[in-house]
């Protein structure tokens, strides 16, 4: 056993300085989860079969309604922050004045939060908020629009807290990319369009696809927000409401496990086909030098 | 002329991100500014600005929401949570970056996890267990559960920090004959330390702003500064919004300190997960 465990090199020092971690991942991680697993399977009070916890949430109209209610603000949410985010990445890659207060800049409502977000939302976004009034002095509409308390406001504290996210890293790609490159295509002929479009776009879509997936992965978890602004009894009831409800408003934790489990199933499914899709775009050095 | 041309596209495009930031500032800015007025404002109908100000919803909130121990709480739990993620989580990345071993991409793999999944997922079984234990309400419950997320966050961004380390420097003293231990404490950690302070900041941070898993094992009395804000404004009506706002600019203050310590010594690309 020693013998093969230090063939695998595995030692007494490794174990010390990595089975504390391990202990407390598989504590606190690996063994809820598949607690829960064994939850789900187990049938709640007057169901019966293993999966019955999972046709109860799925064979639901309004319970299944929250998957696509969670991927309907999700996949939009991500679609704009990168397609946001690229282009000025791709900009800011090259100097520009005020640069680190810029990156500051998106780095504050990152941290402060969903939660703080929303809470403002409800004063600035609402009928007698600033952002009607201002469109109401102009002109531009005739009546307060309806921005809060409802999908709209979801979106909308969804791209604030999670922009920031993707530009960041978009941003890190961008910079890492030899401005060479661009000027040898210049060189050849290539014109603003055809340099951005064929040499740096496939170059950053690496970066892209970690970006979409991180976005993807904090906004399908979406929870405090779709309550705050949103519309929690209709467009925006998402999983992880349906979740939330089904084990502390009905105490159902059969049905709550299995809504989770089929939740991570879902988004791991997703994560893996944008990462799997990555896989095969360009992987390579993004410098020049010499080749 | 070609080159001329180019020179004005390219302050064009750069008008643009110019344009785009302010527009974003000028959004997320007046989301802040109206929070702040209004926690200020004794009233304020319809109007640009309210119509008087006072201070009394500050002390509203600090007797209504309990506010001293929310602050206390959320204190211990952030500091808790950094302390045992750093002392269990860099160990651990030092031997990722630094040894070869059978199943090292298996244990990768389960330290990305619990940063992928969403976290109540896992949030609802662990409250389960926690209460099973007797331990779901305490301080001590929300700090385990808070370290889920928080121990892979130091070990995946410790690992490339102590790759950049060079070995030789420990090879030298050992040979020398330092121990191990003295290896350690003399010549990684203090060339660790900048690492050590980024990730620290950026796990207290994350665990100030942690919503769903303080939310989940949290009692009444071992809530932290954004779930009492959570339920402050989900049971607005009940409490004047003011007194909501109040609350809401003591809890931006808090973040807003921390991170401007954090913006201090970390380049603001670094504060995202770094995954390559």
């Amino acid at each position: 056993m020693s013998k093969m465990m230090s063939r695998w090199g595995i030692d007494r020092n490794l174990l010390l300085l990595l089975g504390p971690a391990l202990v407390l991942v598989v504590a606190l991680f690996v063994w809820p989860f598949l607690y829960g697993i064994g939850v789900s399977l187990t049938p709640g009070p007057g169901r019966e079969g293993f999966l019955s916890n999972y046709a109860a949430f799925l064979g639901d109209v309004r319970e299944r309604a929250s998957i696509w209610n969670t991927l309907w603000i999700a996949i939009p949410v991500t679609i704009a922050n990168v397609l946001v985010a690229v282009p000025i990445a791709y900009r800011m890659r090259r100097p520009l004045k005020g640069q680190r207060p810029i990156s500051a800049v998106f780095v504050v409502p990152m941290s402060l939060g969903v939660v703080l977000v929303a809470e403002g939302m409800l004063t600035f976004f609402g009928p007698a908020g600033w952002f009607n009034k201002v469109l109401l002095t102009l002109g531009v509409v005739n009546e307060p629009l309806q921005l809060v308390h409802n999908y709209i406001g979801v979106l909308i504290s969804l791209f604030i807290a999670e922009f920031p996210v993707v530009f960041l890293i978009l941003l890190g790609y961008a910079s890492g990319i030899d401005p060479n490159l661009e000027r040898a295509g210049r060189m050849l002929g290539a014109g603003a369009w055809q340099r951005f479009s064929r040499i740096t776009l496939p170059l950053m879509m690496p970066g892209v696809a970690i970006a979409a997936a991180l976005s993807f992965v904090a906004t399908f978890a979406v929870f405090p927000s779709a309550v705050l602004v949103g519309e929690p009894a209709g467009a925006t009831r998402v999983i992880a409401l349906a979740a939330w409800q089904a084990a502390y408003e009905r105490f159902d934790f059969g049905e709550a496990s299995a809504i989770a489990i089929t939740m991570a199933a879902i988004e791991l499914v997703c994560v893996a086909a944008i990462l799997l899709g990555r896989s095969r775009l360009y992987r390579g050095p993004t410098g020049g030098g010499k080749g | 002329m070609g080159e001329k041309r180019r020179g004005i596209t390219a302050d064009l495009s750069g008008w643009l991100v110019y344009a785009a930031v302010t527009l974003f500032v000028l959004m997320v800015g007046s989301i802040f500014l109206t929070v702040l007025l209004n926690s200020f404002a004794s009233s304020w109908f319809g109007g640009w600005l309210p119509d008087e100000y006072t201070g009394k919803w500050y002390a509203f909130a600090v007797n209504e929401f309990s506010l001293w121990r929310v602050l206390l709480v959320t204190l211990i739990v952030a500091l808790s949570v950094t302390a045992i993620s750093l002392v269990v989580g860099v160990p651990a990345a030092y031997a990722l970056a630094r040894r070869r071993f059978r199943g090292k991409s298996l244990v990768l793999g389960l330290l990305i996890l619990p940063l992928l999944v969403p976290p109540i997922t896992y949030g609802i079984p662990l409250a389960t267990m926690l209460y099973e234990y007797q331990m779901a309400g305490t301080v001590a419950g929300v700090i385990l559960a808070n370290l889920a997320p928080a121990l892979p966050f130091v070990v995946l961004i410790m690992t490339p920090f102590i790759e950049q380390i060079d070995p030789n420097l420990e090879r030298a003293a050992r040979m020398m004959g330092a121990p191990t231990l003295k290896v350690f404490t003399r010549v990684l950690l203090p060339l660790a330390v900048p690492g050590l302070l980024a990730a620290g900041l950026l796990v207290l941070v994350r665990t100030v702003a942690m919503f769903e898993l303080t939310f989940l094992t949290a009692g009444a009395g071992s809530q932290t500064l954004v779930v009492a804000l959570y339920y402050a404004a989900f049971s607005a009506g009940i409490r004047p919004g003011q007194s909501i706002d109040a609350m809401a600019v003591i809890y931006m203050a808090t973040t807003l300190v921390l991170l401007i310590a954090a913006l201090r010594f970390v380049n603001p690309t670094n504060m995202v997960m770094r995954v390559r």
